[in-house]
């Protein structure tokens, strides 16, 4: 089945002063799921984002979002009047009150949800008479939340919403977000949260110094990744297992283990082969998938 | 009903959505006529993706225990012989408790035990299987 893209992204390039913040980076994103953009601080999150954005232009490379390009700027203003994007900084204009920010945006927008304005003002229990400026964190990135999601768009792009959240207030975030995907929306969010993505993406995008270095889903890692410890009696030989294994088998004494991505019985049957006395299986969590990916050297992507 | 689900252990979150389903249609805690909340609202309870209750809830439909009305939420419906079924349960568990017995009396640990059965569910021993799925 041929699943309709919101973002994809060739070779999409952006140099700082010499400095790669996003390189080459080949991104696709699915409709109707919720898509975790994890990486480390640094890693290019938020310059990609910006680019999807048309907010910084790209120094080479080429990208679309819902199918416009993004560096045709009447293209990319059409695209982004369907989509509804959550800032790092959420800013606002901090003079207004909570209710004036809402009545000011949703002028702009006809189809303005305002059953669910209501329900997430509540929801939220933002403080309507509240000068925006002296909102806590917590109330802003809640407040920029509304906004974005009664404007009916078809995809909400996030960066990193939870940055700075209480657990409380990540939990009301998440549940906005999962929600907001029920009703159609999809959803694509930056974060280094690795618990928060677990949860509630289908999808997860993992990008390391500039470049996308894993593209699995949830399910996926749940099925097939495990990681899979050999005990050998004498010295263990030296395995390798190229295109089935993440990163290189690592030796401890009489004990190899090894991070499968697919394939896990046919790495067991070679081990077994090999003479390894005890053979351990365990399930691989997106935490041990995420710090095996970039604290490798190599940079082989898993795509 | 309530849902315990664990997002780090190695099985996806929809099947682990089926199988307390599954579970709590056996046992009778969720029984024939109730109803289970909507996609909506379940998956904004258990802070998960809605995709993953959409294909809990349809893969549990096509078992035939649960109808789907659009709008309304998943009705139980008790197509499959629960008493039979938690008596096979109990069955079961009857020949698990004698065989963890004999292997206690083997000398095994407890952790070996549940080390050998994890394994294995994961990958049972017939070569070339795939990994479990649940029935």
């Amino acid at each position: 089945m041929m699943e309709s893209r919101v973002i994809e992204t060739h070779d999409l390039t952006k140099r700082y002063r010499g400095f790669e913040a996003v390189s080459n980076l080949n991104l696709r994103v699915g409709a109707g799921r919720i898509t975790g953009f994890l990486g480390r601080n640094g890693a290019g999150k938020s310059s990609t984002i910006k680019m999807l954005m048309g907010i910084s232009r790209a120094s080479s490379g080429s990208g679309t979002l819902l199918g416009r390009n993004i560096d045709d700027a009447a293209q990319s203003c059409e695209s982004r009047r369907h989509v509804a994007y959550v800032a790092e900084d959420k800013q606002t204009y901090g003079y207004l009150t909570v209710a004036e920010m809402i009545a000011f945006t949703r002028s702009f927008y006809a189809d303005w949800n305002v059953d669910m304005e209501r329900r997430l003002l509540k929801q939220f229990e933002l403080p309507p008479q509240r000068k925006v400026r002296v909102l806590s964190k917590g109330m802003r990135t809640k407040l920029a939340l509304l906004l974005a999601l009664a404007r009916r768009s078809r995809l909400l792009i996030l960066d990193e919403p939870s940055e700075g959240l209480d657990p409380v207030s990540i939990e009301e975030l998440l549940q906005a977000l999962v929600a907001a995907a029920a009703d159609g929306t999809t959803v694509f969010f930056s974060s280094h949260q690795i618990a928060e993505v677990e949860r509630v993406a289908d999808q997860v995008c993992i990008i390391d110094r500039g470049s996308l270095v894993a593209d699995t889903s949830l399910d996926q890692i749940r099925q097939e990744y495990r990681r899979i410890t050999f005990g050998f009696s004498t010295v263990p030989p030296r395995v390798d297992f190229p295109g089935e294994s993440i990163g290189v088998a690592r030796t401890d004494g009489r004990q190899v283990t090894v991070m499968a991505a697919r394939n896990a019985e046919a790495i067991i049957e070679r081990g077994h082969r090999l003479g390894a006395a005890s053979v351990e299986t365990t399930p691989v969590s997106l935490r041990e998938l995420f710090l095996a990916i970039v604290k490798e050297d190599s940079h082989d992507a898993l795509v | 009903m309530i849902f315990t689900l664990n997002p780090s252990s190695g099985q996806p979150l929809y099947l682990q959505v089926m199988q307390q389903v599954r579970h709590a249609i056996e046992t009778g805690v969720v029984q024939q006529g109730d109803v289970l909340p909507g996609v909506r609202t379940l998956s904004q309870q258990l802070v998960i993706s809605p995709n993953t209750v959409v294909k809990a809830y349809s893969e549990l439909e096509h078992e035939g225990l649960l109808e789907l009305r659009h709008g309304s939420g998943a009705y139980v419906s008790g197509r499959r012989a629960k008493k039979s079924r938690s008596d096979r349960f109990r069955l079961a568990q009857e020949r698990v408790r004698a065989l963890v017995d004999k292997l206690q009396r083997d000398g095994l640990s407890e952790e070996e035990i549940h080390r050998l059965v994890e394994a294995e569910l994961f990958y049972p021993a017939s070569a070339g299987s795939k990994i479990v799925r649940q029935q």
